[in-house]
């Protein structure tokens, strides 16, 4: 009950800036890139580090190092440093590695930020329990952008 | 093109990351407990798990100094104190039969050897068994004695002090016959990515030990420990309930502890660790 009053609360939320948003099943990726923002408008850099270093949200600094952010303590290897990224793809590919990398790099670790599923075992959270129904997926439309737009400058 | 060029650089730049952390686990460093027995914490992989480890190596490898050298005197060793609760328990008599473990099971040194064995089929053949069945088994079948909670602290002190008697003894379970088909299953899930972050066991414990995922420092997700003394919990943890909180980190939803599942995952992850020492039992941050 509390879960689909969450979730039905989320829905609004989402909607609000709908007018151009991208629902997850319309995003297209040519060759793992998605040329379009998926709000249609430019993201917010300094609310996308947030999103990044949010163990609930981005949690990017859990697998990669970003020397930009000395402040966030214990950054992990277990994906290339993201130094420089953006010297390495475009703004679309960065886009399309947020929202779901395994569209770029086939059968990777990195979790689809933008995607509601099919899970095996979906789970509410990080609570253990199971979750009944379609999970809004890890980050908003907007927090992708955001996280676009702190990626594109990540220049060395 | 372009992109396997990418891909690859991508891969590049992952191996140097992985080899800058390269130190890890420690090396040549030896696990002795109260300067007297030397266990066995790298050894070669068993055939069955050949093609998916190079070397067999304890999570104790893998810990910092400080907690390494915990483990490696009984004084210093947290766990100890639940040992001793449970070579108590060992000797009080509980339940409707007036019996204690000791009134049909003499001293808890006749324990020694199991759980290197374990999990294993019971003695039916019908279900594979782990060591909290078998005690269970005993407390309301034999002793007319409520079971014990899976990872509740009677039971975690009684597999502690059982696990000590077979400290140093190699890990070897049955994989065959009517065991084959719960290894095969603990395979299967071991493979297979759940939750919303559609993470397996072997991303983690196959694809990434030795490199950190945030502050944690991964290793192969080894049982040769258990029931660990974790020093974030500040008691003793059971195998279910590491596996528990693992999948859980997946965003999934997890297994209850002592359910099939996790007794199938159980065994095969005790297979990865054939030939490692029973610690007897270990201290993990
Ligand atoms: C569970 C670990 C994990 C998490 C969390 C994670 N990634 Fe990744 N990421 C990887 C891995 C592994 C790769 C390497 C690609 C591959 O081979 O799978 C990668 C690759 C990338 C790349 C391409 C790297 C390059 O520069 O060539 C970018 C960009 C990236 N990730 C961004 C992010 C962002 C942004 C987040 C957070 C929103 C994030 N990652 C979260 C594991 C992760
Ligand atoms: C009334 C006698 C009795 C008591 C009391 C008893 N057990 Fe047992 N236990 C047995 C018997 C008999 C077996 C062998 C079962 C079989 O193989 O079918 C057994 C088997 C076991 C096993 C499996 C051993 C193996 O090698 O497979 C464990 C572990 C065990 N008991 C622990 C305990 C503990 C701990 C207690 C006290 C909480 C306890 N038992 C109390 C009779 C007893
Ligand atoms: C997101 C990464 C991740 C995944 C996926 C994961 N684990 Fe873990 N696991 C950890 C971390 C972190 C630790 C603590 C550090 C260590 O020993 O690796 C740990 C510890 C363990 C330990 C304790 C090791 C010891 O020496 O005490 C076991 C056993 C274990 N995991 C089993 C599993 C199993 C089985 C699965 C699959 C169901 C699994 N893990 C999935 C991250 C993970």
């Amino acid at each position: 009950m509390k879960q689909q009053m969450m979730l039905g609360a989320a829905l609004v939320l989402a909607a609000l800036p709908a007018m151009a948003e991208t629902p997850v099943a319309e995003v297209k990726y040519v060759d793992g890139a998605i040329a379009e923002s998926l709000t249609g408008a430019p993201g917010d850099a300094a609310a996308g580090a947030k999103v990044m270093t949010n163990r609930g949200q981005g949690n990017c600094v859990a697998c990669h190092v970003i020397s930009a952010m000395p402040d966030v303590p214990f950054q992990g290897n277990i994906g290339p440093t993201l130094d420089g990224a953006a010297d390495r793809w475009t703004e679309a590919e960065l886009r399309g590695i947020v929202a779901d990398a395994k569209h770029t790099f086939e059968g990777s670790m990195m979790p689809s930020f933008y995607k509601t599923g099919p899970y095996i075992r979906q789970g509410d959270g990080y609570t253990g329990k199971g979750f009944e129904g379609t999970l809004p997926p890890i980050l908003t439309a907007e927090q992708v952008e955001d996280v676009v737009a702190y990626l594109v400058t990540l220049k060395e | 093109m372009l992109r396997q060029g990418r891909t690859f650089l991508a891969a590049a730049l992952a191996v140097c990351v992985a080899g800058a952390a390269s130190a890890d686990p420690v090396e040549g460093e030896e696990l002795v407990i109260n300067g007297d027995i030397t266990l066995v914490t790298r050894v070669a992989p068993a055939a069955s798990v050949a093609d998916a480890l190079p070397e067999v190596l304890s999570g104790w490898l893998f810990r910092d100094e400080a907690t390494r050298a915990m483990e490696m005197d009984d004084f210093d060793n947290p766990a100890m104190l639940a040992v001793d609760v449970g070579l108590e328990l060992w000797d009080t008599v509980d339940g409707s039969e007036g019996k204690s473990c000791a009134s049909c099971h003499g001293d808890i040194s006749s324990m020694k050897g199991l759980r290197a064995k374990l999990p294993k089929m019971n003695a039916a053949g019908d279900d594979l068994w782990s060591m909290e069945n078998f005690i269970n088994d005993c407390r309301t079948n034999r002793m007319g004695a409520d079971a014990w909670k899976w990872s509740g602290s009677e039971m975690t002190a009684m597999t502690g002090a059982i696990s000590l008697q077979s400290r140093g003894m190699p890990m070897s379970v049955a994989i065959d016959g009517p065991a084959a088909e719960w290894w095969a299953k603990g395979k299967e899930m071991y493979y297979t990515r759940t939750g919303q972050l559609e993470l397996s066991c072997a991303n983690c414990h196959e694809d990434n030990y030795g490199n950190h995922i945030r502050a944690d420092h991964l290793s192969q997700g080894q049982l040769s420990g258990f029931p660990v003394y974790r020093l974030k919990n500040a008691k003793l943890v059971s195998i279910h309930n590491r596996f528990k909180g693992c999948v859980r980190d997946t965003r999934a939803e997890t297994y209850a502890e002592g359910s099939p599942e996790f007794r199938a995952l159980e065994l095969y992850v005790a297979s990865r660790g054939e030939g490692l020492s029973i610690e007897g039992v270990g201290v993990r941050p």
